[in-house]
């Protein structure tokens, strides 16, 4: 049984102009120990899905359908407080500015030791103890002189470390990384994106990896899913992705890559731009940017179907 | 820490300089002192004897300094209206306008703060909406009006407070004096301490609610969620805090306020304070105990400008430079 199952999950915002749908039909799965990497223009819906997955959709976002399974059970439809014990001790998040997410008020061991004692019977020497193994592990030096520095007191990529071992101190089964590396400077990316892998493989966590650089997902992910206007356009392994693509939304953001040992930073831009959540085009969503589109295309939407060893969102593949 | 407080109190002397020639204007300029002293009756020997002596033949300059210096001394002359010594005078009202002052600052605080936190975490309850209506009428109620209303309903109707003074007071030390200790000088202070406060307190609640509504949006608060942390430390202990700074402010700007201008409610209840004093002395320019006023506020303000500054520090660390 996959670690997380999300299953045709839609999402919408309800507003005065009529019912905005952000996400439709959204399905994938992650294993345990598994790295999902998502990629997709900026509004594919990248960040909406892992805000529906642990439940911090912003108002009046809801999920109007489908199901998020976690290890067998549903979380989607559970109540706040249950809903809150997930977060952190069973889901954690890397958000992508670490110069705005951590509280400036409080030393970062205080924001450790509260977030460990929130999710487990630690007493305080036992969980500051913890909480300076925690910033050993994810390479601050010094670690018991710093844990009663200020946020203020880091530079950006160590914050994000520090990010990274808040996300992962209560030691969820599933990360959500959105983005960990974009705020960061360059020289900075590779080491951040190193120490994740590597923390993450040494507890069998699984992550979802969100970013817009194909080389990081080429050589962290394990499979990918490429995300477009609210829905999947195609996922799979991700050497099968990245060297057959096969759907033309893909082929057409892996061809600006001439090898995977040179990296594109963002996604190549395809002709055309994505389409507004309220002038969705009837047929596949990709159809007015398509190079192969055909008469089908305009007029019946394409669900995920077996494409090789992937599966895509694309009439090509339709076994007739 | 000391070098921080060091610096403060030197750049509060240029301040206290300028407010002293404002002050010393008005008892050079404003009035004629001399004729106030000496009534109708007076030979043109004894006027120049009098001008003599109070200096007043000397350079402004010289009276200037002399003027700084006895203030210095604590000496700010003598009150026309009742022939007693200033400072004496000022003492005296100080602690019954502290006193009403803290009650009312407290009451706002106390209640602002909550109900502020409140309607920024529930915007659209109904009871936020009640709170949110009811300060706007807080707001815009003028403070006489408010304290005659609160007088007709709790003391002429009800009869439940008194409508005036300050009830028994206790000596403590040598001149202060307070109400606290007597349940009859605490429900004197009940009503005015409202009337001052009212407008203070909605002040603090939509400030605090406006600055939690912001800092609820933010990435640390976002994160703080994404972590489980429970919603109690999320609003009171992460998105509190980071509202406190610009809370400070408004509160230690708004208690100068209130110790400065507390006319009105000091009026309205004739309670013996400061604000009382200024009012009588006004109306027949006992020009000492103005400018003597205006010298103590302006020091009140300084203090709780430094008194800010150091709860800043204390909150927030990105504050305190070098270590
Ligand atoms: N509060 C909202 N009201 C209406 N639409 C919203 C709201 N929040 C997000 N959306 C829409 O949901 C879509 C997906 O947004 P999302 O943030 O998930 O994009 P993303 O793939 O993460 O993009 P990026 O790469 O820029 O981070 C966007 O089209 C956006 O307009
Ligand atoms: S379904 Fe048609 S329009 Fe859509 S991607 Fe495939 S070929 Fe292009
Ligand atoms: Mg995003």
């Amino acid at each position: 049984m996959p670690l997380l199952e999300v299953d045709n999950l839609t999402v919408e915002f309800p507003t005065r102009r009529g019912i905005l749908k952000a996400l439709d039909r959204v399905s994938f799965t992650i294993d345990k120990g598994e790295i999902l990497g998502v990629v997709g223009e900026s509004g594919a819906g990248k960040s909406l899905t892992g805000a529906a997955i642990v439940g911090l959709l912003e108002r009046p976002g809801r999920i109007a359908s489908g199901q998020i399974r976690l290890d067998g059970s549903r979380i989607d439809n559970l109540a706040p407080e249950p809903l809150r014990r997930i977060r952190g001790r069973r889901i954690g998040t890397i958000f992508q500015d670490p110069l705005t997410t951590l509280n400036p008020l409080y030393t970062i061991g205080r924001q450790l030791v509260e977030t460990m004692q929130t999710h487990a019977r630690l007493s305080d020497s036992e969980a500051r103890r913890k909480a300076i193994g925690w910033l050993e592990r994810v390479g601050i030096p010094a670690a018991a002189q710093r844990i009663d520095a200020y946020p203020h007191e880091f530079s950006g990529g160590q914050r994000q470390r520090v990010v990274i071992a808040l996300a992962l101190c209560a030691e969820p089964a599933l990360v959500i990384a959105d983005e960990p590396t974009t705020a960061l400077d360059v020289s900075i990316q590779a080491q951040i994106i190193t120490l994740l892998k590597d923390l993450t493989r040494d507890h069998g966590t699984s992550v979802m990896l969100v970013t817009h650089d194909m080389g990081v997902i080429a050589e962290t992910a394990d499979r990918v899913a490429v995300m477009y206007a609210g829905r999947i356009a195609e996922i799979g392994p991700v050497a099968d992705v990245v060297r057959r693509p096969a759907h033309p939304y893909t082929d057409g953001l892996m061809a600006s890559i001439p090898s995977l040992e040179h990296r594109v930073d963002r996604l190549r831009q395809i002709d055309g731009a994505m389409p507004r959540l309220d002038a969705m085009p009837d047929g596949c969503r990709f159809h007015p940017r398509c190079p192969r589109a055909f008469a089908r295309c305009t007029e019946q939407q394409p669900e995920l179907m077996a494409a090789g060893a992937t599966q895509a969102a694309c009439w090509l593949h339709a076994v007739s | 820490m000391f070098g921080f407080i060091g610096s403060r109190l030197l750049q509060a002397i240029p301040v206290l300089m300028v407010v002293g020639f404002i002050a010393f204007a008005l008892f050079a300029f404003v009035g004629d002192p001399v004729s106030i002293l000496l009534g109708q009756d007076h030979t043109e020997a004894q006027r120049i004897a009098l001008v003599h002596q109070l200096g007043l033949d000397q350079p402004f300059y010289v009276q200037y300094v002399k003027f700084l210096w006895t203030c210095l001394h604590g000496d700010f002359g003598v009150s026309y209206r009742l022939a007693q010594p200033v400072g004496s005078l000022l003492a005296e009202r100080l602690p019954a306008t502290l006193e009403l002052a803290i009650t009312a600052s407290v009451l706002a605080f106390a209640i602002g703060v909550p109900m502020g936190v409140y309607t920024g975490i529930h915007r659209d309850s109904l009871l936020s909406r009640v709170f949110m209506v009811g300060s706007l009428m807080g707001v815009s109620l003028p403070t006489f009006l408010l304290g005659i209303l609160l007088i007709l309903c709790f003391s002429v109707a009800l009869g439940w407070l008194p409508s005036f003074g300050r009830g028994p007071v206790v000596h403590v030390g040598s001149w202060w004096t307070t109400g606290f200790t007597s349940w009859a000088g605490i429900r004197a202070l009940i009503l005015p301490g409202i009337t001052l406060g009212l407008f203070q307190m909605t002040l603090i609640m939509r400030l605090v609610r406006a600055e939690m509504l912001e800092v609820l949006r933010t990435d640390y608060i976002k994160f703080a969620r994404a972590r489980g942390l429970t919603n109690r430390s999320i609003n009171f202990g992460h998105a509190l805090k980071n509202t406190l700074v610009p809370v400070i402010t408004i509160i230690g700007l708004q208690f100068g306020g209130i110790v400065g201008f507390s006319l009105v409610t000091e009026t309205v209840f004739q309670w013996p304070g400061m604000g009382l004093l200024l009012v009588q002395s006004v109306a027949v320019a006992d020009i000492p105990v103005m400018s003597a006023y205006l010298l103590l506020i302006a020091l009140v303000f300084l203090l709780i400008n430094l008194i800010v500054d150091l709860l800043y520090y204390a909150v927030d660390p990105r504050l305190r430079i070098g270590r």
